[in-house]
């Protein structure tokens, strides 16, 4: 009496809130329904009325011009109603919980909260306290999972595949939920992950996630099919146990020369933006190996794709 | 410079090898060429080495040569001229001149000055944090890429665990030695001598040894979860000593280095306030001075070393209290560790040469510290039984600051060769040397 599988919904969830979450088949199933969503900003009018009539709000409590944006844009060509919450922390300055915040405008009639936060697990407790959908756009250096899924649409994208990929991520891992997010990932497709950096930027304890964590940059280079390089927070700097820009651009940084030691084929990518001249030369940015602004196209299909799947999920409609 | 020199009849330690016997040692454009009935009959220059120890040239790993910032103290140049006539074919030098060594473009400076002195080898140890202040990373990768063998805040110990840990993760990327100068400051501040029953009797404002020892505990274990090889600078406790040898019991990548002056002397010989006693860590009560001899008779202490700290006889005239730290020792060092270790029968010969170039070669990571064929021909002659008093005006040093002054010694170096090259030689191995 059982059902077969393929009656079964791959996505049934109302929440994304980290890719640890996530199957494999369900991070497959996103980046598909990414696919179909990108032909539509490829249309003369970029609109499918997949959410027309629903409310999305997007809760920043941390600066993101890009990530805030790239949502907004998502939920625009779906077709549903966007509005915008971007205090920085400051509802916690009148008293305000994040939960009460949250409630207040959930009791306005909202459909999906896109939440960027500071706080690592802010994302998780908030879908725990209300009813609409929650869409992790960041939290802390925990999670960001649309980071990571646009990122792993890209690579399969350009290489036809993740399977068996050799990926590098470079930088400063320890405070990066890109990183996190994209290990999580790439793992679950398959990919063999190198973590790169000094040890005071890369915790060992990378290590028991399975990936490899090493500081030689020069080393790896030649393995690598995929070469993530994150973003140096300048005045993270000190703190984050680095001596200098300059230092950092001659052990970590990405340039000609490196590249040319590298596969011919080597992708690679940024989450942005671009320090250009630090972690990134500029010429690599902008030359053919470089994947930065079509990352940034796909991100809209990626976002798209998780508020439509978040939606159906939620309304109980049956996905696909 | 010769091309090819051959060394008769010495005793030929070493340790590397576990060679000392009496024989023969040839040396060809600058390197170990032959060693026993391997090395040929003649050679441009012939030195009759008869009486004299042959050793691998010997690396004092803490030498203060006070360039940049200092230069009326010492120079390099002069700093490694006192070296070589020490028995000294290699030095590393600490980074608190002026500016301090924290940066690539100070370690090149240092070698830059090296090469055109060209005395001995020397060996920049490049600073952990900017301007030594114990708060951010210094460009500790580019100084490696410069040439920077280990790194130290020589002077203070980093006081703040968490800076103190970063540095010892990113000195564990580069592969170098991390050395510390163990005193935390909250336990030492003001101090000017050992805090003991002298200090007390005199009304000077101590050091407790509890300084060294908590740094030293603390450093040990932070060492153990960054993976760095960790070395205590100038031990002065015995329970540094003791903490020393626990984790090397306990297999851990754990070195230390003594000073003569803490084998030698306790904090009662300041009681006359004569500031060339004043040094730090200072001079330590009879049980620390015993431990410390302890330790290097069972190999806890890795490394015999000077903490060459010249100071003009100006600075050392301040009242006690507000002289600074630090007395010279590279041209006494050989001796002063002799009457220590080596006539009291404490170690042998071999064990001495070890400690003085072999370990030091070994913990740095460079060459040296045996005589292996096809090694650069970094050579000490010793000649251990010649007697003499220690004249501090008569130095290569530009300071005089020594409390071994008048002191009758016995030993001393008879020739340095550094790739080859004589750096220093005595009148009777010169003459020898014309003889044969």
């Amino acid at each position: 009496m059982t059902a077969p599988v393929t009656d079964t919904p791959v996505w049934t969830r109302k929440h994304l809130l980290a890719l640890a979450d996530l199957s494999r088949e369900e991070i497959l199933h996103v980046l598909d329904t990414a696919q179909g969503f990108q032909e539509v900003s490829t249309r003369s009018v970029k609109k499918v009325p997949a959410l027309r009539g629903r409310v999305v709000v997007n809760m920043f409590f941390e600066d993101s011009t890009r990530t805030r944006m790239s949502f907004e844009l998502a939920a625009q060509r779906l077709s549903a109603d966007v509005i915008d919450f971007s205090e920085r922390v400051s509802s916690t300055k009148k008293g305000e919980t994040l939960i009460d915040t949250a409630r207040n405008i959930e009791a306005m009639g909202v459909d999906i909260m896109v939440l960027r936060h500071p706080a690592a697990g802010a994302a998780l407790h908030l879908s725990q306290a209300v009813d609409c959908c929650v869409v992790n756009a960041g939290d802390g250096q925990h999670a960001h999972p649309t980071q990571a899924l646009l990122d792993l649409f890209t690579i399969r994208e350009r290489k036809g595949r993740i399977d068996g990929l050799n990926v590098a991520i470079v930088g400063d891992i320890g405070h990066s939920r890109v990183a996190r997010s994209d290990v999580r990932g790439l793992q679950k497709l398959g990919a063999n992950v190198t973590l790169v950096g000094p040890p005071t930027l890369v915790p060992k304890a990378f290590e028991q996630m399975g990936t490899r964590v090493t500081s030689d940059f020069e080393g790896v280079l030649p393995e690598m099919d995929v070469i993530n390089m994150l973003r140096i927070q300048k005045e993270r700097m000190s703190a984050s146990g680095f001596p200098s820009v300059r230092e950092y651009v001659r052990l970590f940084g990405m340039n000609h020369e490196r590249l040319g030691r590298c596969k011919p084929d080597v992708l690679i990518m940024h989450p942005g933006p671009v320090n250009r001249g630090i972690e990134l030369a500029a010429d690599v940015a902008d030359g053919p190996h470089s994947s930065i602004l079509r990352q940034v196209t796909n991100g809209l299909a990626v976002r798209m794709a998780v508020l439509f799947l978040c939606q159906q999920a939620a309304a109980g409609t049956p996905v696909m | 410079m010769s091309t090819s020199i051959l060394i008769r009849n010495g005793r030929v330690i070493d340790p590397a090898q576990e060679i000392d016997e009496v024989t023969n040692l040839a040396i060809q454009d600058g390197k170990i060429a032959a060693l026993g009935a391997a090395a040929p009959a003649s050679a441009e220059e012939v030195i009759d080495a008869d009486g004299l120890i042959v050793a691998p040239g010997l690396l004092d790993m803490h030498v203060h040569l006070r360039e940049p910032g200092f230069e009326e103290s010492e120079t390099i140049e002069t700093g490694t001229a006192a070296a070589a006539a020490g028995g000294f074919t290699a030095v590393a030098c600490m980074p608190n001149t002026e500016p301090p060594l924290d940066n690539d473009a100070a370690i090149e400076f240092v070698l830059r000055q090296a090469a055109r002195a060209a005395h001995t080898r020397v060996y920049p140890i490049g600073a952990l944090t900017k301007g030594r202040e114990g708060k951010e990373l210094a460009e500790i990768g580019l100084m490696v890429r410069a040439g920077a063998v280990a790194f130290s805040d020589d002077g203070v110990g980093i006081a703040d665990a968490s800076v103190c840990l970063r540095a010892m993760r990113y000195v564990s990327m580069c592969e170098r030695l991390f050395i510390q100068h163990c005193e935390e400051p909250a336990l030492a501040g003001g101090g000017c001598m050992h805090a003991g029953p002298t200090a007390t009797r005199l009304g000077l404002p101590g050091i407790s040894g509890t300084s060294e020892v908590v740094m030293a505990q603390r450093d040990i274990t932070l060492a153990a979860q960054a993976g760095v090889r960790y070395h205590v600078a100038h031990v002065s406790t015995a329970g540094t000593v003791e903490l020393v040898r626990k984790a090397k019991q306990e297999g851990r990548p754990v070195s230390a280095e003594v000073c003569p002056h803490h084998l030698l002397l306790t904090d009662e010989a300041c009681a006359t306030y004569n500031a060339n006693y004043k040094v730090n860590p200072p001079l330590r009560s009879r049980a620390d001075v015993e431990a410390c001899l302890a330790g290097v008779r069972d190999g806890t202490i890795d490394c015999l070393v000077t903490d060459h700290a010249p100071h003009r006889s100006e600075e050392k005239e301040h009242e006690f209290q507000f002289a600074p730290f630090g007395m010279i020792g590279l041209e006494i060092a050989l001796p002063l560790f002799i009457q220590a270790l080596i006539e009291p029968g404490i170690i042998t010969w071999p064990r001495l040469i070890t400690a003085m170039s072999t370990r030091p070669a070994q913990l740095l990571g460079v060459t040296g510290g045996t005589l292996t064929v096809g090694q650069p021909a970094d050579v000490t002659l010793i000649d251990p039984r010649q007697e003499w008093t220690i004249d501090a005006e008569r130095m290569r040093s530009k300071c005089s600051n020594t409390p071994f002054d008048g002191r009758l010694v016995r030993g001393r170096a008879a020739g340095t060769l550094a790739a080859g090259a004589w750096r220093f030689r005595t009148e009777n191995l010169s003459s020898a040397a014309r003889r044969v």
